[in-house]
C-alpha cells in the first residue's frame, strides 16, 4: 500500500480525479463526450513527443530538440508533396517526415552516442540549428493551403456520432499514431531486449556496457525512434492545425518534458513507464484546455505546470534522499 | 590543441590551486578566435565593423547576456544548469518596474529619482537572490536534479512575470533610470562597467576565496569534496543565490536599456548563455572554466552577431548558426575533457 501511494502514477491520477471532480463542481459542462473528445484530439500530438521524450529519459538522456525535429520533418515534406505534385497521398508526408525525422535524430545520435556529449546541451544547440536551418534554407512562409490528402486525412474519423444533447462527436483517425506509437513503445520497452537494454543503460550506464551492451547502438536507437516520431507527431499536427507552420511546436517541449517527469520518468535514467507518461500528458492537457473552466485565467498555466514539475520530481527526489540518509 | 594543456593534466584540481593565473593553451586558443573573428569582421566591412560607431554600440550591447552568461558559469561550475535565468532576470526587472511606476509620479512633486531608482534595483536584487535561493535548496536540499529544477522554475518564474503584466511590457520609467543601460561615464558604457565590475568581482571571488576554491573542487567532485569536509549543499545554495541575483542584474540592465520590462524579452539569451559558456571553457560537467575565458566568448560572439547583421545575416540563419557553433565547441572542448575524464564521464553516462 505504502509503495502505491509513492509512486508517481498514483499522485498524478488523484491530482488529475480531484481536477475533474473541482471542475464539474464549478463547470458542469465539464463532464460531456465532447470534452472528452476534444481532450484526446489535443492530447494527440503531445502524446506522441510525450512517449518519445518518455524513451530518452528511461534511457538516461533528456532531448529537448524534438519539437524542432517535428516541424523541419513537417513543414518540408509538406513542402516537398506539393512541389512533386503527390498532395493527394498522405502516404508520401509521412514517409518523407519520418525519413527527415529519423535524420535528424541520428544527428543528435552521433552527439551523444559517438562523441559522448552531455545530451541536454546537444539537444539544445540542435534544437536552435535545426530550427534556424528550417526557417533559414527550407522556408518561413505559412502554408495555408495544405495539401488535399493532408486535409482528408484530418477529416477521416475512427468514430462520428451525435450525442443526445445534439453535439457533435468523432475521434479522428489521428489517434492512430498515438495508439500505434504508446503500443510499440510499449512492447519495445518490455518485450524486447532491445528495449530491456535500454533501461539497463539508463540504469547504470557503466554496468550495462560491462554486461555486454552496446550503449552506443542504443543510443542511436533512441534518438533515431524518437526522431520518426516526432517527424510523424509534425504531420498529425499539420493536419489537424490544416496550416503548415514551420514556427509551430518548438516551445510545446516544456510541457512534453514536464508531463513525462510528472508521470514518474527520471532525469537519473532507468525509470519510466507508459501509464505515467500518458496520465503526465491528461493533466498537461487538461491543465492546457480546461483551468479557464475553473475560473482561473489561462496566464496561470506556467505557474501550474511549474509547480507540478517541482512537485513531480521532487516527490520521489526527497524520498530517495531520505532513504538514502535512513541507510545511511 | 597539441600542446600539453595544465588544465587537462592527470591532477587539475592541484595545478589549479599551485597557480591559479598559469598560462593556459585553451585560453590562447580563445583569443587567437576572438582576434581572428575581429580582423575578418574589420576586413569584410572595414567602413562599417572598424568603427568607433560599431565599438561603441557594441559595448552597449553585449553586457545584458554577458552578466546572464556569468549566472549560467556559476551554475554551470557546480556540475549543474541554471535554466531560469531569463525567467528570474524578467520576473526581477518587472518588479523594479513597478516600483518605478508606483513611485515615479512622486518625482514631479519633488522626490529624489536616486532614491526610487535605488529602491527599484534592491527590489531586483532581492528578487534574483530569493528566486536564486529557491532554486539552491531545492537542488541541494530537496535533491532534484538542477536541469528539471531550474526548468520548474523558469515556468515559474515567467508564468508569476506574465501573470502580473497579463503579457504586456511595462513602461513609463523616470528619465534618469536609462543611464543604467544607456549612459555612459567619461565615454565609457555605464552597462559595460557594470559588466567589468561583476566579472572581476565574480573571478575574484572564483580564484581568490575559500568560496571559490571549494566550489571548483566540489564541481570537479563532490563526494572527494564532502569527504575533505566541505558542506556541498550550503555551497550549492549559495552558488545559485550568486547565480540568481546575477541574473536580476542583467534583467536591471537589459530593463534600462529597453527601456521597458516585459516577461518575454531576452528569450533567446538563454542559448547564447549556454554557448558563451561552453565557449568559454566551462565544462558542463562542472569544476573548470575561468572568467577570462567567458570575456573572450563574449567579444567574439558580438563580433559575429554584428558582423552577420552587416552582412544581412536574418535572425534565423544567426540561430542556426548559434547552435550550429554550440555543437562545434562543444565537440571540440568534449574531445578534450574526453582525454582526461573517461572515469568521470562514464559516472555520469548519458546523463546531461
Amino acid at each position: 500500500m505504502r509503495s502505491l501511494f509513492s509512486r508517481n502514477e498514483t499522485l498524478v491520477a488523484l491530482i488529475i480525479v480531484a481536477f475533474c471532480v473541482v471542475t464539474a463542481i464549478v463547470e458542469p459542462r465539464f463532464l460531456t463526450i465532447t470534452t472528452i473528445t476534444d481532450l484526446l484530439r489535443n492530447g494527440i500530438v503531445i502524446g506522441i513527443f510525450a512517449i518519445a521524450a518518455m524513451l530518452v529519459l528511461v534511457s538516461g538522456g533528456i532531448d529537448v530538440s524534438f519539437t524542432a525535429i517535428a516541424a523541419f520533418s513537417m513543414y518540408s515534406a509538406t513542402k516537398l508533396m506539393i512541389a512533386l505534385g503527390v498532395g493527394d497521398q498522405i502516404i508520401v508526408a509521412f514517409l518523407v517526415a519520418a525519413a527527415i525525422g529519423l535524420t535528424l535524430g541520428l544527428i543528435n545520435a552521433v552527439f551523444i552516442g559517438t562523441l559522448k556529449l552531455p545530451t541536454l546541451i546537444v539537444t539544445l544547440g540542435t534544437l536552435t540549428a535545426f530550427r534556424g536551418f528550417l526557417l533559414t534554407f527550407v522556408g518561413s512562409q505559412l502554408i495555408t493551403n495544405v495539401p488535399p490528402g493532408m486535409r482528408d486525412f484530418a477529416r477521416s474519423m475512427i468514430f462520428r456520432g451525435e450525442t443526445p444533447g445534439g453535439s457533435f462527436v468523432a475521434v479522428p483517425t489521428a489517434t492512430l499514431f498515438l495508439v500505434g506509437a504508446v503500443v510499440l513503445t510499449w512492447f519495445i520497452l518490455n518485450r524486447t531486449v532491445l528495449g530491456r537494454s535500454i533501461v539497463a543503460m539508463g540504469g547504470s550506464r557503466e554496468s550495462a556496457a560491462r554486461v555486454g551492451i552496446n550503449v552506443t547502438a542504443m543510443q542511436y536507437f533512441v534518438y533515431g525512434y524518437v526522431g520518426v516520431l516526432s517527424g510523424l507527431a509534425g504531420i498529425v499536427h499539420a493536419s489537424l492545425a490544416r496550416v503548415a507552420n514551420p514556427f509551430d511546436l518548438v516551445g510545446l517541449e516544456l510541457q512534453v518534458i514536464a508531463a513525462v517527469v510528472l508521470g514518474g520518468a527520471r532525469l537519473t535514467g532507468g525509470h519510466g513507464t507508459i501509464t505515467g507518461t500518458l496520465l503526465g500528458v491528461t493533466l498537461i492537457v487538461l491543465i492546457n484546455n480546461s483551468l479557464i473552466m475553473l475560473g482561473i485565467p489561462s496566464t496561470w498555466q506556467n505557474v501550474v505546470i511549474g509547480f507540478l514539475i517541482l512537485l513531480g520530481t521532487g516527490m520521489p527526489a526527497w524520498q530517495a534522499r531520505r532513504r538514502a540518509a535512513a541507510s545511511a | 590543441m597539441q600542446t600539453p594543456n595544465p588544465s587537462t593534466t592527470a591532477d587539475p584540481t592541484a595545478s589549479r590551486l599551485a597557480s591559479p593565473f598559469r598560462g593556459d593553451p585553451t585560453m590562447a586558443r580563445l583569443l587567437a578566435i576572438t582576434i581572428a573573428i575581429f580582423v575578418v569582421m574589420s576586413l569584410l566591412k572595414p567602413g562599417l565593423f572598424f568603427t568607433w560607431g560599431n565599438f561603441s554600440s557594441m559595448a552597449f550591447q553585449f553586457p545584458e547576456f554577458a552578466i546572464l552568461s556569468l549566472a549560467m558559469m556559476i551554475a554551470m561550475l557546480t556540475g549543474g544548469i541554471d535554466l531560469s535565468v531569463i525567467g528570474l532576470a524578467n520576473l526581477s526587472a518587472i518588479l523594479a518596474a513597478f516600483v518605478l511606476t508606483a513611485f515615479g509620479p512622486d518625482l514631479a512633486a519633488g522626490g529624489s529619482a536616486f532614491g526610487v531608482i535605488a529602491l527599484a534595483v534592491a527590489t531586483a536584487l532581492a528578487i534574483g537572490a530569493i528566486g536564486g535561493l529557491v532554486n539552491g535548496l531545492i537542488i541541494a536540499v530537496i535533491g532534484i536534479p538542477p536541469i528539471l529544477a531550474t526548468l520548474g522554475t523558469g515556468l515559474i518564474f515567467t508564468g508569476i512575470a506574465v501573470v502580473l503584466t497579463e503579457g504586456q511590457a511595462v513602461l513609463g520609467f523616470p528619465a534618469a533610470f536609462s543611464v543604467i543601460g544607456n549612459g555612459s561615464i567619461y565615454g565609457i558604457p555605464v552597462p559595460l562597467v557594470i559588466f567589468a565590475v561583476l566579472a572581476v568581482a565574480v573571478a575574484f571571488l572564483l580564484n581568490r576565496t575559500a568560496f571559490g576554491l571549494k566550489l571548483y573542487l566540489m564541481g570537479t567532485n563532490a563526494l572527494a569534496s564532502r569527504f575533505a569536509g566541505v558542506d556541498n549543499t550550503g555551497l550549492t545554495v549559495r552558488a545559485y543565490l550568486l547565480s540568481g541575483t546575477l541574473a536580476s542584474i542583467a534583467g536591471v540592465v537589459l530593463m534600462s536599456r529597453a527601456n521597458s520590462a516585459k516577461a518575454d524579452y531576452g528569450t533567446s539569451y538563454l542559448l547564447l548563455s549556454i554557448l558563451i559558456a561552453v565557449l568559454g571553457g566551462i565544462n558542463p560537467y562542472g569544476g573548470f572554466g575561468k572568467v577570462g575565458g567567458l570575456v573572450l566568448a563574449v567579444l567574439s560572439l558580438q563580433f559575429l552577431s554584428s558582423g552577420f547583421n552587416m552582412l544581412q545575416f536574418s535572425n534565423f540563419a544567426k540561430e542556426f548558426i548559434w547552435g550550429a557553433l554550440l555543437l562545434l565547441v562543444m565537440v571540440v572542448n568534449g574531445l578534450q575533457f574526453g582525454r582526461t575524464r573517461p572515469r568521470a564521464a562514464a559516472r555520469e553516462g548519458g546523463n546531461p
